[in-house]
């Protein structure tokens, strides 16, 4: 038996070592990776100095994908195999894409559905390759970024902060993390996209009050209302359109020109290269009052149109409405009107277009603040919050993010109708519980169906999950007591459990079939070797479980330290014993055994982790009441 | 949880998890201080938010989650002046939300029609003046609702029978009140 080592009262078991995380801004357009370094968080360049990574990935049909620049310039000449603004697909059906002006062609996917086909499926997109998932798509894009992230910091990461619109829902959500899982990223957290900015913005300038967060990217916008207070992002109100960004500008350019130009038959080539066209002259227009638009289409035909900025501003002008309408709405949800508001930060490529600026100052009746590039502002929030989970960050020089859930979860109640559990902007994380009954005599299962949407019907929210509470024991009708809960974690997702309470007859579900992609669909892929051959996989696996190993060590010896006493004698002898085995089996390279070590230590020391917490809530409340003495 | 058979159950019940006011350290009344309230929530999320366990085990993890959600709970519950007094009446044995006792006050039943039809006539002629005057209405009945209930649950001893009706009248000017907000979007 190898002998135990036990460290000295007083002495860190490990040094203290820097944890690399990254912060990921994926895009609908363009996606970045960044990182503190020496204290500052900064985005970083491949070797041709690029921070952004057009989102867009080519399917060939040697096998081999293009990811980036080099998809992008092939998007004309190749339109169906090169998938471009996917995040506008993830957690979406065909149905739910509706027109796609860009070329795609989009294959159902009901057959992918596994939880009974109720609710359609994640649409996929027809390659030379396949019918490929969003989701993949995006993990490939993910999986660059990861690249470029172990190649710049030199090392393994630990971790990753992905970014996402506020008002994504559970789906999409489900969809961003599960493409993280198939790029090999262990997800610190899902942040949403207007919160990394206020911490960007807020931590740079060591703000206080209420700012606004408007984000108007390639195919989302967002906007958020937070207090910022000693150190606390809270979010109070946030909302959305998940459909409606800087690609919907070019749509509406698009057309006028289209009309313009009296242009007809126009291919998938001629598409592609009219909006790549249009795209150039949107962004021109933030500098110039007037640019032209030329093209050559595949038969010949030279398109050559002039467009002033005062045009360009009557075509978007109804949709930079739409944006307000959704500014004032959230201003509303937070009991708030646009005086109180001491700051409007602008996040996203879009919100360089002067009208959309002028716009939102009008509405908030203020400058809005530019200094930081809106390009970049949402990865460098990432990465800050990215290197603060990741444990790097010294002691006093901290925050916290209370963000809020975007959209209302609810269960279908007789009728069709939705019987909302936890409202639209709660503070996360939530667990909220309602009760049902049966409503026939001897009724032995009960099917329970999640949605997430602002409408009464449930047939205008979106379908999240079907599940069924069953061997319910029979009883007369009214007489069972049914208990959901609904707990929302602090990346916005939703797991529900359902119980009979006199009986105890459970049934849970992590809300994922209908959108996500089922477990053995992720490992399927995983399996399949996305980016590596087999082996890399196999060593890759083996060094996570040992990163793992190595972390809770950390943070178990750590707890000891701080908080042994809670233990009895015995408790400390198990929790030892625990620790000394993992230690031993993780020096090992049976990957299975140091999984299991792992969960076994992190069973053993529930209770003191339980303890631990209540300590420290009794120490917050005595502090307190000091200070209220003093 | 879970894993009971295996480990001993914790000698350190949460004794103040049962009481939202206890869990910010303020005093158990209807008149709250607001911005103790605010600051106690903050201070406590940042003990137990998830975030601060992100470099933690499983189990400190999900201790936090559970923790962090109590702590959002019993802030939006102790936040609504209604929910506050709804939770008094709660704590002191008495349900609010049983659906036998619907008996109201005559003179509330009176002013509830009232309002019903100021109401919709507010929809029929689509009237702004008719709609802000309904709105200030209910404003005030609020505020009285406030002074009332402070009277009923802060005195000593408290009393919970009458605060109960009120609250129930209350709910009723809630509901009438997301019918106004809705009846002018």
């Amino acid at each position: 038996m190898a002998l135990l080592q036990i460290s000295e009262p007083g002495m860190a078991p490990a040094p203290h070592q820097r944890r690399l995380a990254v912060g990921i801004d994926l895009g609908t357009t363009n996606s970045l990776v960044a990182a503190v370094r020496s204290g500052v968080a900064e985005v970083l360049r491949d070797a041709d100095g690029h921070a952004l990574l057009p989102s867009v990935v080519r399917y060939l049909e040697d096998g081999s994908v293009q990811i980036g620049r080099k998809a992008q310039a092939a998007q004309a000449s190749d339109p169906q195999n090169t998938i471009v603004s996917v995040k506008r697909f993830m957690g979406r059906s065909v149905e739910d894409a509706g027109n796609d002006h860009t070329g795609h062609v989009f294959a159902d996917s009901t057959a992918a559905d596994a939880s009974g086909g109720v609710a359609p499926g994640m649409l996929r997109l027809r390659t030379v390759q396949g019918d490929i998932s969003p989701i993949e798509v995006s993990a490939q894009i993910l999986a660059k970024l990861r690249q470029l992230g172990e190649d710049v910091l030199g090392d393994d990461l630990v971790g990753a902060v992905i970014t996402v619109p506020a008002y994504f829902d559970d789906a999409q959500r489900q969809a961003t993390k599960d493409a993280a899982r198939l790029a090999g990223l262990n997800v610190l957290r899902l942040l949403n996209e207007p919160t990394a900015a206020a911490i960007a913005y807020g931590l740079d300038n060591a703000s206080e009050g209420i700012y606004a967060v408007y984000d108007l990217g390639g195919g989302t916008f967002d906007i958020s209302i937070l207090r910022l207070s000693r150190g606390v992002f809270e979010v109070i109100a946030t909302g959305g359109d998940t459909a409606l960004g800087g690609d919907d500008f070019d749509t509406a350019v698009y057309d006028w020109l289209v009309a313009e130009a009296k242009l007809s038959g126009l291919s998938a080539y001629d598409v592609r290269t009219l909006r790549v066209a249009v795209r150039q002259a949107r962004e021109q227009l933030s500098d110039d009052a007037e640019v032209g638009i030329q093209a050559s289409l595949a038969n010949g035909t030279a398109v050559s149109v002039r467009l002033t900025r005062e045009r360009f501003d009557q075509l978007v002008q109804p949709l930079v409405q739409r944006t307000l309408s959704t500014v004032r709405r959230a201003l509303r949800d937070a009991d708030l009107t646009a005086q109180d508001v001491k700051g409007v930060v602008m996040v996203g490529g879009a919100t360089r277009t002067p009208v959309v600026r002028e716009s939102v100052g009008r509405l908030l009746g203020s400058e809005p603040l530019i200094d930081l590039n809106p390009d970049e502002v949402v990865a460098l929030g990432a990465a800050m919050q990215a290197n603060l989970l990741a444990g790097n960050s010294a002691p006093g020089e901290d925050w916290l993010l209370l963000d809020v859930l975007p959209l209302s979860l609810g269960l279908e109640t007789m009728g069709g109708l939705v019987e909302r559990v936890i409202p639209r902007n709660t503070t996360i994380p939530v667990a909220r519980a309602q009760e049902f009954t049966t409503f026939k005599d001897g009724q032995t299962a009960m099917a329970i169906h999640v949605v997430q949407g602002e409408r009464e019907l449930v047939s205008d929210c979106r379908s999240l999950a079907r599940f069924e509470l069953r061997n319910i024991p029979p009883m007369v009708a009214g007489a069972a007591r049914i208990k959901v809960t609904f707990q929302v974690d602090a990346d916005g997702m939703l797991a529900v459990t359902a119980r009979e309470e006199s009986t105890g007859v459970e049934a849970s579900i992590t809300v994922k079939p209908s959108y996500g992609l089922s477990d053995e669909e992720v490992a399927g892929m995983l399996a399949e070797g996305m980016q590596s051959a087999d082996a890399d996989m196999r060593a890759r696996n083996l060094r996570e479980q040992q990163v793992e190993a190595r972390r809770l060590d950390e943070a178990v010896s750590a707890a000891l330290l701080a908080d042994g006493d809670l233990l009895d004698s015995g408790e400390r002898a198990r929790v030892d014993a625990s620790l000394q085995s993992l230690r031993e089996i993780a020096a090992g390279e049976d990957t299975d055994a140091i999984r299991t070590a792992i969960s076994a230590l992190s069973h053993e020391t529930e209770h003191f982790a339980a303890r631990r917490m209540d300590r420290s809530i009794r120490a917050a409340l005595t502090g307190r009441k000091l200070d209220e003495l003093a | 949880m879970t894993h009971s058979t295996q480990v001993p159950d914790p000698v350190v019940p949460v004794d103040f998890a049962a009481d939202h006011f206890a869990l910010f350290g303020l005093p158990r009344r209807f008149r709250i201080d607001r911005s103790a309230l605010d600051s106690a929530w903050r201070d406590l999320q940042t003990k137990v938010h998830p975030d601060r366990f992100a470099a933690g085990s499983d189990a400190e993890k999900r201790v936090a989650l559970q923790w962090a959600s109590r702590v959002n709970e019993a802030y939006r519950v102790l936040r609504s002046p209604l929910q506050r007094a709804r939770y008094l009446c709660e704590i002191a044995g008495h349900d609010v939300q049983a659906e036998s006792n619907t008996a109201m006050a005559p003179a509330f039943l009176m002013q509830q029609m009232e309002w019903r039809e100021a109401l919709e006539d507010a929809r029929a002629t689509g009237s702004q003046d008719a709609f802000d005057a309904l709105s200030t209405q209910l404003d005030e009945a609020r505020e009285d609702m406030v002074d009332t209930l402070t009277k009923l649950l802060d005195s000593d001893p408290p009393d919970v029978g009458t605060a109960v009706s009120r609250v129930r009248e209350w709910m009723f000017i809630e509901r009438l009140g997301e019918e106004l907000q809705a009846a002018q979007h």
